[in-house]
């Protein structure tokens, strides 16, 4: 296995995700298969290659700073799971 | 007026549009008949997971006042299916999740926005894998779809709804998304045409993201005419989306008659090696044949890190899912678990309840890559290794016009088959994943049959070259009659 159980939560942790006691096996097995897979790519020669991140090379846009958007804060808060006053709530985080 | 409901199933938007110009039907007719044939034959298939039927008739009620005071368009009443990765507005648009099993979409996505304004009918919304992360559909939230060939296979994915909804004659197009393949192999698997416009060709915006250096949105049809006739209206700069391109949107069905004269045709040497079913290979070849036929010239160009291509995804696909996928936090919207303790447990839990097991673990995949220590060997020697494999298809397109070969390495598999090893899944999209990498266009359309299993023949062109595939594909279909085999059981 080229990652650990340990590994496995702390990515668990970093990506707010909570694994089960019976599944962390099982997903530290797909896991480390993909790693294992994409590790392939150390071996390619890419001194001096430039990292491509928009598939035209194309850079990012820019637009003048102004307001677009109209306010539509009831239509997009129909879908929140809880909200109050405008707010969305969510459990306290200050005592 | 009204004409032989039954039949109208079988013809392809272009013959539609020319019924409904020709007063044979109404786009009322049209859109019962097909509504009907949906509720006869959809539940089967597992093939959709919203249906809009009060939307549709409305817009069709519409477009037959369009038609009536000769206001319509080329397009107007013409009935689609969406996959349900779009946003349209007031409508569910789950995205194959139960993370967002109840989310009704305040607003729409351009090509929503687009087609509905050209008066096309939309009848429902279709299944697909889970935020389009999978090859074989068997990863959404509300089941695998089955394949109208065979209902113990897989139509392929993660437009497998899309796919067998057209392959079953239950719409006549479909819209679908392709990161890596999501519309090229679903249309091999079931003996449609997939056609995946050039990166920044179509918008993204409000097409739910998985990974947005790769997202594409395109068409799933019967015919090269029809994705012509959906990609008129749907390519073009759209200043929402913030790597959209801004270049000229040519007639799409100007070119598609043109002769195969002198065209070069490209045949990869490392597609035939290792891994490609032999009958599949047979089929391609005889595919390739009919088109030098035709006039066009074979040759033989490299692509020598294909081998990389799929790695090389599974290392940029997830570390952008996981970026994304970070929206989805149990407070704005989707789903939220029960009685959180804090705010780090109502996070982690209502991600965990509410994404299926390949999302989480391409998350987690892309998590990995990018965490700190593990970043420059990862991810940013996939970046340098991408570009590599992009360099590879200039050179290849400085010597040839289109570049053909297998949509896929095998027909559509048995449902279940492949899901127990993530690789195995991944290794599917071989063929596929290259033209996302290098942002190509690039279009499957059904060129063989396996065991009565539809294949595929893939052409690649380069940035903006749609016209010539389309031409090809279009060339390519007038020679054959794959593209019109329908399965027995939904004649």
């Amino acid at each position: 296995m080229s990652l650990s159980k340990d590994q496995v939560q702390h990515i668990a942790t970093l990506a707010r995700l909570r694994l089960a006691d019976d599944e962390v096996g099982d997903v530290v097995d797909k896991l480390s298969r993909i790693v294992d897979f994409v590790d392939q790519l150390q071996a390619a020669a890419t001194d001096g290659v430039v990292p491509m991140a928009h598939p035209l090379n194309q850079g990012q846009r820019l637009r003048a700073d102004v307001v677009t958007e109209r306010d539509e804060r009831e239509r997009f808060q129909a879908n929140a799971p809880a909200v109050q006053d405008g707010l969305y709530l969510v459990p306290k985080v200050i005592e | 007026m009204s004409s032989d409901g039954c039949a109208l199933h079988t013809r392809t938007l272009t013959e539609l549009a020319a019924g409904l110009a020709d007063r044979e039907f109404s786009s009322r007719e049209l859109t019962e008949a097909l509504l009907g044939r949906i509720n006869d034959l959809g539940d089967k298939l597992n093939a959709f997971i919203t249906l809009t039927a009060d939307e549709a008739l409305q817009a069709a009620d519409h477009a037959d006042k369009q038609i009536a005071s000769n206001s319509a368009g080329p397009l107007t009443g013409l009935p689609i299916v969406h996959k349900d990765i779009f946003c349209a507005r007031g409508i569910r648009t789950t995205s194959g999740s139960r993370m967002l099993e109840n989310f009704v979409s305040p607003y729409d996505a351009t090509i929503v926005e687009r087609l509905n304004q050209a008066g096309v009918v939309t009848l429902a919304k279709t299944n697909m894998d889970e935020f389009a992360m999978g090859s074989s559909n068997e990863t959404s939230y509300f089941g695998p779809v089955l394949n109208p060939w065979d209902h113990t296979r897989s139509p392929g994915g993660s437009s497998g709804g899309s796919a067998a909804a057209v392959a079953a004659r239950l719409a006549p197009a479909a819209t679908g998304t392709d990161t890596g393949g999501s519309i090229r192999q679903p249309a091999a698997l079931t003996g449609t045409i997939g056609l995946k416009p050039t990166y920044g060709r179509v918008s993204r915006y409000g097409m739910i993201a998985f990974a947005s250096s790769l997202d594409q949105a395109g068409v799933i049809t019967r015919s090269a005419a029809d994705a012509a006739m959906l990609l008129q209206v749907m390519a073009g700069f759209d200043e929402r989306d913030s790597t959209s391109v801004d270049h000229p949107v040519p007639d799409y069905s100007a070119a598609l008659e043109q002769p195969l004269k002198g065209k070069r045709i490209g045949i990869v040497r490392q597609h035939f090696d290792a891994g490609l079913d032999p009958s599949n290979a047979k089929q391609v070849r005889a595919a390739i044949a009919v088109l030098e036929a035709q006039g066009a010239i074979i040759k033989e160009v490299d692509l020598p890190n294909l081998d990389l291509s799929v790695p090389t995804y599974y290392v940029v696909a997830p570390a952008e899912c996981s970026s994304n996928m970070s929206r989805f936090d149990g407070v704005r919207f989707g789903h939220r678990a029960k009685d959180p303790a804090d705010l780090f447990d109502l996070y982690c839990r209502s991600r965990s309840e509410g994404f299926g097991a390949e999302v989480q673990r391409r998350i987690m995949t892309g998590t990995y890559v990018l965490s700190a220590g593990y970043y420059d060997a990862y991810y940013l020697q996939a970046q340098k290794v991408r570009q590599l494999i992009a360099e590879d298809f200039r050179k290849a397109f400085a010597d040839v016009d289109v570049i053909a070969g297998p949509t896929s390495p095998t027909p559509a598999f048995a449902l279940g088959d492949k899901t127990d090893d993530p690789i195995t899944m991944y290794l599917n999209d071989i063929y596929t994943i290259g033209a996302n990498l290098a942002g190509l266009p690039a279009i499957s359309v059904p060129c063989g049959s396996v065991d009565n299993l539809p294949v595929g023949l893939h052409l690649v062109g380069p940035h903006f070259a749609e016209e010539q595939l389309l031409n090809c594909a279009h060339r390519y279909a007038m020679a054959t009659d794959w593209h019109t085999r329908c399965p027995e059981a939904y004649r």
